[in-house]
């Protein structure tokens, strides 16, 4: 690493890949709430090279794994030494620090882009864990220490991690009458906020695709509801729906080629179909006078859960999507359940659920019909299971402000996430990005 | 670079994006909907209420009539899209006005508060505007002249986040497109 070669490629390679600004406004801020009671204490020495390399990869990997709430991570003044390889580590001193985890690593040039290496020691047994070496790029630096966060937290914990994943949401800015919604995706850590699209009419919804490749929404520019299709690569967007009354709640199959929807009749009745992306064939799904919307796939694709007031308030249904099948009822606790969103085990669903006259978010147990309250706030709203199911996103309000809260799908752990200006609504975790 | 390219697209996307809205925008009545609103609640429980025969009575009254018209909010009761006795009259008047020029066209723009989930909500609003469109359809209005949108909870009137300003938000506007 001290070779003087290598450090002037290095620098050419940062001149010309300087990371792109986000907007500052659309920035986020994770903060945790809660955390487990007895974190496990896990050493990540810095990889080396800080000044060569345009991310620490080390705190990147520290940062995930504390706002996970169930990590705790040694600082950096606490360690002797900065071992970046096996030939360094002495593991009786770390031992002293009790620390139960080390991860060391080394960030290497290679042919005009970086190799990211780790590897993981239980330092109470000696026992080498993990070794990993994946390459990367500048602008995927982050992403890659995200990967190797992931993989960190599977070995100890047993459940994968989803640090390498991203969040779309609606930013919602400026007095009433002069408001603007931005849709934004940026990564799980509140880092990289890119605008998607930005409207002075509202923007609802949000969507991904399960490559994470596209984002379906709902876009009132126009002033009437349409759906598109947006690919974020290239920014290139397909107005897939905009009949005649409301185009809503986009969800994509599991296998995307598919678009559960919510279409209105002209006289105002709202009823959910499918809408084949490649055809643009339109199947409709349920055919009753009541409120039929909030369609969301089961993981095996056969059938969908969806909110109706049918009984006089919402609920959530259940319809396998096949001829002559009937929807059956699947939320009985309490008298507002909405908003289904299925975990990715298909075990159970989150919803929104009037509890104790505050709206809150509840996960129901699809055996046994159990409901569960897991948030604690008066206007939460919009829950979205994280790709590991671990973790439930949504929206809350905080002092009058829109944020958006995780909760472990156990309540052991919460985090706040908020932006520097306006609401922050709607939020949908994205699929894992790409495979480690 | 790929990156960069990428964001300046969607950048620009945006700002094309906003244009339009900003011309669209222009679209609504100039008179700020705050204040229109707080004046229709204040006085549409209470005095509206006992106006409702009144204006039933006096059809031809030049200003009972104006007075109908000049409030263009409907408010609903809590999950509720039942028009409320109350605003009969100011169904009646736009109905009427509607009725004897068929050129004339209104947008029943349906609202929700901000409580419950989102979708849902763009729903119910959606309910309310085919309400408001039933009641002025026997009126005599035809359906060419009328068309809805719901916003849900995206657009409320008021900004709080008590009953006071859920009230005020779960409304139907009926906004006049000829007269921009």
């Amino acid at each position: 690493m001290t070779d003087p070669r290598r450090f002037l490629a290095l620098l050419g390679l940062l001149a010309g890949l300087g990371p792109c600004a986000a907007p500052a406004s659309a920035q986020l801020t994770v903060q945790i709430t809660r955390g487990v009671t007895t974190p496990i204490p896990v050493a990540i020495v810095p990889f080396g090279a800080e000044n060569l390399v345009p991310v620490d990869v080390a705190a990147v990997i520290d940062a995930d794994l504390a706002r996970s709430g169930r990590f705790q991570g040694l600082p950096r003044t606490s360690m002797l030494q900065h071992p970046t390889s096996a030939i360094g580590l002495d593991l009786a001193q770390w031992r002293l620090l009790k620390t139960d985890f080390i991860v060391i690593g080394r960030v290497a040039p290679a042919s005009g882009s970086y190799r990211v290496e780790f590897e993981l020691y239980n330092v109470v047994t000696g026992e080498r864990l993990l070794g990993y070496g994946v390459p990367a790029a500048a602008d995927g630096l982050r992403l890659a220490a995200h990967r190797a966060a992931d993989l960190i937290y599977e070995k100890i914990l047993g459940v994968p991690g989803a640090f390498a994943t991203r969040i779309a949401y609606v930013n919602v800015q400026g007095p009433i009458g002069a408001r603007r919604w931005r849709l934004v995706i940026a990564d799980a850590d509140g880092e990289n906020a890119q605008v998607v699209l930005e409207s002075r009419q509202p923007i609802m919804s949000p969507a991904w695709s399960p490559d994470g490749a596209r984002l379906a929404y709902v876009s009132f520019e126009g002033q009437m509801s349409a759906i598109y299709v947006q690919t974020l690569a290239t920014g290139a967007r397909e107005r897939v729906s905009a009949r005649a009354g409301i185009n809503g709640a986009p969800a994509f199959s599991p296998d995307g080629r598919r678009l559960a929807l919510a279409l209105s009749q002209a006289d105002g009745n709202v009823d959910v179909f499918v809408l084949d992306l490649a055809t643009h064939s339109m199947l409709r799904i349920t055919d009753d006078p009541a409120i039929d919307t909030e369609p969301n796939w089961a993981p095996d694709g056969l059938s969908l859960f969806f909110t109706s007031d049918r009984a006089g308030r919402p609920q959530v249904y259940r319809i396998t999507l096949a001829p002559g099948e009937r929807p059956k009822r699947v939320t009985f606790e309490g008298s507002y359940n909405a908003r289904p969103r299925v975990s990715p085990d298909g075990t159970q669903i989150a919803v929104v659920t009037l509890d104790q006259g505050a709206y809150r978010i509840a996960a129901v147990d699809l055996a046994t019909g159990r409901s569960r309250v897991l948030s604690n706030g008066h206007l939460d709203e919009g829950p979205s299971f994280a790709p590991n199911g671990q973790i439930v996103l949504y929206a809350a309000r905080e002092a009058g402000r829109g944020v958006l809260a995780t909760v472990a799908v156990d309540g052991s752990v919460t985090s706040r996430i908020s932006a520097a200006d306006g609401d922050v609504r709607e939020p949908a975790w994205s699929p894992r990005i790409g495979s480690p | 670079m790929n990156r960069t390219l990428c964001v300046t697209v969607l950048l620009s996307l945006s700002l094309v994006l906003a244009g339009c809205g900003g011309k669209k925008a222009a679209v609504k009545p100039p008179a700020s909907p705050g204040e229109s609103v707080s004046s229709s609640v204040g006085t549409t429980a209470g005095a509206a209420g006992a106006q409702t025969g009144a204006a039933e009575a006096m059809a031809g009254s030049g200003s009972a009539e104006a007075a109908a018209l000049a409030k263009t909010a409907i408010y609903f009761d809590f999950d509720s899209s039942e028009i409320r006795p109350e605003f009969a009259a100011t169904i009646a008047a736009h109905g009427r006005k509607l009725a004897s020029d068929h050129m004339v066209k209104v947008r029943l723009e349906g609202n929700t508060d901000e409580r419950g989930s989102a979708e849902y909500n763009v729903a119910l609003g959606e309910r309310r505007a085919q309400a408001v469109k039933r009641a002025l359809l026997l009126q005599g209005a035809t359906d060419g002249q009328l068309s809805t949108v719901s916003y849900g909870e995206e657009r409320p009137v008021a900004a709080g986040h008590d009953e006071q300003a859920w009230a005020q938000n779960r409304r139907v506007d009926i906004v006049y497109l000829g007269s921009r």
